[in-house]
């Protein structure tokens, strides 16, 4: 039997992330741990730094927030891809498929699409703890399906990196750290939780351009979680923040995927 | 006959080692190659070079006339591979790791889900197929990975250490398995630390240390270059190893061998049954007493002796250390 290449890519990525959903479905403790921390952001924030935060106009804080976690937790989510691409490469498993005569980036595919359905399953339980803590979707449901979309594009493309950061590291520990090196400056340098406004400088540039920023900042304006009296930041970013993302989104994939699929072939024929 | 693998010159450094240093191997379509040596000779390198998964400083290496460098995809399409240490997902079920494997090897979905229930079947694991691999004991997750490498029915079979790790049962079975594919026409390259297997299996093994070729060729020659049979005696009793030890001399074609405890000798000789026919009426004349008599052929182990001046044993610097059978 005979297929063509790219059907071939897809079919056998698709394989792959079968088998790593069914690794979810065995060990949904997985879910567990990882989904925690975000919840811990919600209440930390919310509950104890949130008074000490001014939001510009009639919004609550917690309204502000939760777009910015979600953001967040979708970029935490996506060490699940380093993680388990790391821990794959040092399992026997990674010999069958490297024996195999299957499409060389369906491993890596297989584990970015798997985590696609990872992030919907953890965009709602976060959606479902905000609407627990007073957030709202305030706008209509396509606008609110076009947030979550946005969302889930780019976390994908965040994916993409880790893949690539799962596959330069030796081991899982090893990911779990490295990845703060990446997920920390993105996440907390960006108006997921404090205003634009509260930045200076070159940092604000970074912010305004930081597509965290900007997902944070398409979601919020979706879901209707900003006060339109205020103005948004001048830059373009920020001008057109679901457009920017999408664009960004696309070319991390277009960067990452690359090499990402060579990083694979090198360290798999040493 | 066509040869189905071809390699020449191998090289493969690692910073400290080197781990094949020129190895040359042919293999012939429709036959049993064992690739054997101790912990460390190489093997486990040769076979991942073959199977595509490791590129080699130098040499080249041809499978079915396929350039494994050029070409390693189609080479994938025309072998099974099942490695020193079994390849298999612990969350999935046996039956969903062959499955996947099916349709990996583009199969199709129907014929993916017969195959993976007649290898399940085949090799003992019917019952443990709807189980997570995680719970399956060693043996069990190693026949698991080599139902893995047969999935595709392919005409090239490499199995790197198969038996390592079995019991008698199920390595005896896995002998038949073997037996029964090749007599189907599959080739069959396989490593072995037991000279037992390569002997049983094998229509020509090739003997391997330090990265390179030491010996090749069929069982019974490896034996003949290690010289010819020998009598080997236990006495009940060590006082009378003068008087036995002049009978032997008698017979045998060279000096005789007197083992420290002074009760165990060894005698080698021409014409075995004749020799040993005649010490055993010189025995019974003398009146010496013998808890074991008898003509003994080299064994493998003898020729790897013979050959690499060690024992076919662990190797210090190697992780895995078995002892051989
Ligand atoms: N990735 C590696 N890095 C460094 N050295 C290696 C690596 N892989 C193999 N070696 C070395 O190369 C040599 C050959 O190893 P190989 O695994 O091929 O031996 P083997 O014949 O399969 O042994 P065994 O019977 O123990 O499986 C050994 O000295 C080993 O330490
Ligand atoms: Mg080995």
């Amino acid at each position: 039997m005979t297929t063509s290449a790219p059907v071939r890519v897809a079919r056998d990525g698709w394989i792959v992330a079968r088998r790593n959903l069914i690794k979810i479905k065995r060990v949904p403790e997985v879910l567990v741990f990882v989904l925690i921390s975000p919840i811990m952001f919600v209440l930390l924030f919310a509950y104890v730094f949130g008074g000490a935060i001014d939001v510009p106009g009639e919004v609550d804080y917690k309204e502000f927030l939760v777009p910015g976690i979600f953001v967040q937790t979708v970029v935490f989510g996506a060490t699940f891809t380093g993680a388990g691409l790391a821990e794959d490469m040092q399992k026997g498993i990674i010999d069958r498929f490297r024996s195999l005569p299957m499409s060389r980036s369906a491993v890596l595919i297989g584990r970015t699409t798997s985590d696609v359905f990872y992030n919907v399953i953890s965009v709602t339980i976060m959606a479902l703890t905000g609407l627990v803590i007073g957030w709202r979707i305030r706008e209509g449901v396509l606008d609110a399906a076009t947030a979550f979309l946005i969302l889930l594009v780019f976390a994908y493309s965040v994916s993409w990196i880790m893949a690539y950061v799962g596959l330069l590291v030796p081991s899982v520990e090893v990911v779990n750290n490295a990845s703060f090196i990446v997920i920390f400056p993105l996440t907390f340098v960006s108006n997921a939780f404090v205003p634009t406004e509260s930045f200076d400088g070159v940092l604000r540039t970074f912010v305004e351009w930081n597509p965290v920023s900007t997902a944070t900042q398409a979601c919020r304006e979706l879901f209707g979680n900003t006060d339109p009296s205020v103005p948004v930041p001048d830059a373009w970013s920020m001008q057109h923040p679901t457009i920017y993302t999408l664009l960004i989104s696309m070319a991390i994939v277009a960067v990452f995927a690359p090499l990402a699929t060579r990083q694979y072939k090198l360290s798999t024929t040493k | 006959m066509a040869d189905m693998v071809r390699a020449s010159g191998l090289v493969k450094r690692y910073k400290s080692v080197e781990a094949l240093s020129g190895l040359d191997l042919t293999v012939q379509e429709g036959t049993v190659l064992a690739l054997l040596g101790p912990n460390g000779a190489g093997k486990t390198t040769a076979v991942r070079v073959l199977a595509t998964l490791l590129t080699p400083d130098a040499g080249t290496a041809e499978v079915a006339g396929i350039d494994v460098l050029a070409n390693p995809a189609g080479v994938r399409e025309r072998i099974g591979l099942s490695g020193q240490y079994a390849a298999v997902d612990e969350h999935l079920t046996g039956y969903e790791n062959l499955e996947m494997v099916g349709r990996l090897y583009d199969l199709g979905r129907v014929k993916a889900r017969a195959r993976a229930r007649e290898l399940l079947e085949q090799f003992g694991l019917a019952e443990a197929g709807d189980r997570p691999a995680k719970t399956y004991s060693g043996g069990m997750r190693r026949r698991l990975d080599l139902a893995g490498a047969l999935v595709a029915a392919p005409p090239l079979l490499i199995l790197d250490e198969p038996t390592t790790g079995l019991d008698v049962r199920s390595r005896l079975q896995l002998w038949d398995v073997i037996r029964e594919l090749v007599a189907g026409g599959t080739t069959l390259l396989l490593t072995t630390q037991y000279l037992e297997e390569a002997d049983r299996l094998a229509d020509e093994i090739v003997v391997i240390d330090h990265g390179k070729a030491i010996a090749r060729g069929t069982a019974d020659q490896l034996k003949a270059q290690t010289g010819g049979e020998r009598i080997e005696v236990v006495l009940a009793d060590a006082a009378r190893r003068d008087a036995a030890e002049r009978v032997l001399a008698l017979v045998a074609r060279g000096p005789v061998q007197v083992d420290d405890d002074g009760r165990s000798l060894v005698a080698p000789v021409h014409d075995g049954q004749r020799a040993l026919a005649r010490t055993l009426r010189e025995f019974e004349d003398a009146g010496i007493a013998v808890l074991e008599l008898g003509l003994r052929r080299p064994t493998l182990d003898d020729v790897f002796l013979s050959l690499t001046g060690h024992a076919a044993e662990a190797d210090p610097s190697s992780e895995t250390v078995e002892v051989s059978a």
